[in-house]
């Protein structure tokens, strides 16, 4: 694990609040894997108080740069996003745990923004034939079409008002490519209605699904136990998602709303 | 001044290399922060609240962040003293730094059982937690009641010859009176603050952020009142104290080793910065040196 201050090489505005930070943090790449986060200092002072964590959208070992996108929600993304290329921005990690790389053919589900963490991940499974199903509300909202088209075998594209691709959810469009190209394992991150729909899913059709998840957080590292998940099975006791995940089997955690 | 200022600090019977400790409940057991931070460079390690039995701890969301601070409602989740002594103490015994365990019970009974457990090697101190649950009886938090929280640390203190310290809770009427039942109850040493209860609310959908509804407020936005406290305490009251509450660097443990801490203690600004124990610590030498001071003694209680 790594903290320090890193070189931003570019922010860059993408659609719909979307903001994409380019950083060179050599060390942090090199140790890093798809599914893991970084936690971001927003600032210098004590408002917002607590890093953000923010999944890496993709690695670049050969120049030790790392991607991140994050949308501005509130107090501390808008601080974030002030930063410009050139300046230094303290980040730790990688954090957490990431996607376990399985399967010949694996489908590859992202709604909204919770396409981040499913590029590198698709980088991550090359050379296997890696098939995306991206989900947003409209055509403006399918951030990284153009990253995923690059590296994956299969793209398709589902938006709720039909803009683009399949009129309908991204779960829906997904499951109907399953019977006609049998999928061997299944990844997953989204809104947790999505994530739920595609829990059942992966149980009704039996095959390995992994959920890449969010909460709110203060240490990152399995410390304050402030990011708690609910488990499957009673009793047992509560996942964290900085350290237990953010990637889970699907059959592993009970999902809630906020 | 060219030789380095003497940090050492004496905690009842603990020696401490420096007087910066890390606060219960924000350090895990210390693994956690082991790739961040030399364990051995801590004044002392104080681990997560630790009970008889394990315990789940709350339901639904579990933090607020709120301006400069954070509200928390873990609820004590920890895997049981057991647990602890089999699991994590191994780890700790490894490092030439006093451990502390933070305990807490749901009776007079279960504070004393915990303390007997923890009366063994490897274990420095126990930091009796009675800013936390309720009673058996019901209805009584044991740190708002002199005479509940006297009880509580009479019973550790017979259980265990190891140092005890009683964490205290702020939200009381008069601190001071709680400080000096639990002096008069046979403890060592006092922790100073524990969380400030407190809620936030989300206006859209009309509920509370928390699961648990209310919750520990910590961070800078409380190092005010826990200064405040400190220092009531420590001119009433001659047990040495644990400062802690919202300190973020060095210039702020001072203000708190000013006001009459011994030591203090390093909370949720170890989220904000994984090493800030060991930057407040160096913070503290660089203002003794800058004052050409040769020893932290000469700062604890020296308020104008």
């Amino acid at each position: 694990m790594w903290q320090g201050r890193t070189r931003l090489l570019a922010q860059n505005t993408l659609p719909c609040d979307v903001r994409q930070m380019v950083l060179e943090a050599p060390e942090l790449v090199n140790l890093a894997k798809a599914g893991q986060f970084v936690h971001v200092r927003c600032g210098d002072d004590y408002d917002p108080l607590l890093r953000r964590p923010i999944s890496i959208n993709r690695l670049d070992p050969v120049q030790g740069r790392l991607t991140l996108l994050y949308k501005i929600m509130g107090h501390g993304t808008e601080q974030l996003s002030r930063y410009g290329a050139g300046d230094y921005v303290d980040i730790m990690g990688p954090l957490g745990t990431g996607f376990a790389l399985q399967g010949e053919k694996p489908l590859l589900i992202g709604g909204g923004l919770g396409i981040a963490p499913l590029l590198a991940l698709a980088d991550a499974l090359a050379p296997r034939t890696v098939t995306m199903v991206m989900g947003a509300r409209n055509a403006a909202g399918l951030i990284c079409h153009d990253d995923f088209a690059d590296v994956c075998g299969g793209l398709h594209v589902a938006t709720n008002d039909g803009s683009a691709g399949y009129g309908g959810h991204a779960p829906v469009l997904a499951e109907e490519l399953f019977a006609r190209h049998g999928h061997d394992m299944i990844y997953a991150c989204g809104p947790v209605p999505m994530l739920r729909y595609i829990q059942q899913m992966s149980a009704r059709l039996a095959i390995p699904c992994q959920l890449s998840l969010e909460e709110f957080m203060a240490c990152g590292v399995g410390a304050c136990l402030g990011c708690t998940c609910q488990p499957a099975g009673e009793g047992a006791p509560y996942k964290k998602v900085c350290t237990d995940g953010p990637v889970f089997w699907s059959g592993e955690v009970i999902l809630h709303d906020h | 001044m060219t030789t380095k200022p003497d940090l050492a600090v004496k905690i009842a019977g603990l020696h401490l290399k420096n007087p910066v400790m890390t606060a219960s409940g924000t350090f895990g057991f210390g693994k956690e922060y082991a790739p961040f931070v030399d364990l051995n460079q801590l004044g002392a390690i104080v681990v997560k609240g630790t009970t008889l039995n394990p315990r789940l701890g709350n339901a639904g969301r579990r933090l607020v962040e709120t301006p400069a601070g954070m509200l928390n409602s873990i609820g004590l989740e920890n895997p049981g003293v057991e647990h602890f002594i089999a699991h994590e103490l191994p780890n700790l015994k490894k490092f030439a730094v006093p451990v502390i365990v933070n305990i807490s019970g749901h009776s007079i009974d279960e504070y004393r059982e915990l303390a007997a457990i923890l009366d063994i090697d490897g274990v420095a101190a126990v930091e009796v937690n009675i800013s936390c649950p309720n009673v058996r009886e019901g209805g009584l938090v044991f740190g708002t009641d002199c005479a509940s929280a006297g009880s509580v640390v009479r019973a550790v203190r017979r259980a265990t010859g190891r140092t005890v310290i009683a964490k205290l809770s702020p939200n009381v009427t008069d601190i001071v009176s709680i400080a000096k039942a639990v002096a008069d109850a046979g403890a060592d040493a006092l922790s100073l603050i524990n969380t400030l209860l407190g809620m936030a609310i989300d206006i859209r959908t009309r509920r509370p952020k928390l699961g648990n509804i209310v919750g520990g407020l910590s961070g800078p936005a409380v190092k005010p009142v826990a200064l405040r406290l400190v220092w009531q305490v420590a001119k009433a009251v001659p047990l040495p104290i644990i400062g802690m509450g919202g300190i973020m660097t060095g210039e702020d443990a001072v203000e708190f080793l000013l006001a009459g801490a011994t030591a203090v203690a390093v909370g949720t600004a170890n989220f904000v910065n994984p090493r800030a124990t060991l930057e407040v610590a160096e913070g503290i030498g660089q203002y003794l040196c800058e004052n050409n001071l040769s020893s932290v003694q000469e700062i604890i209680g020296a308020l104008n």
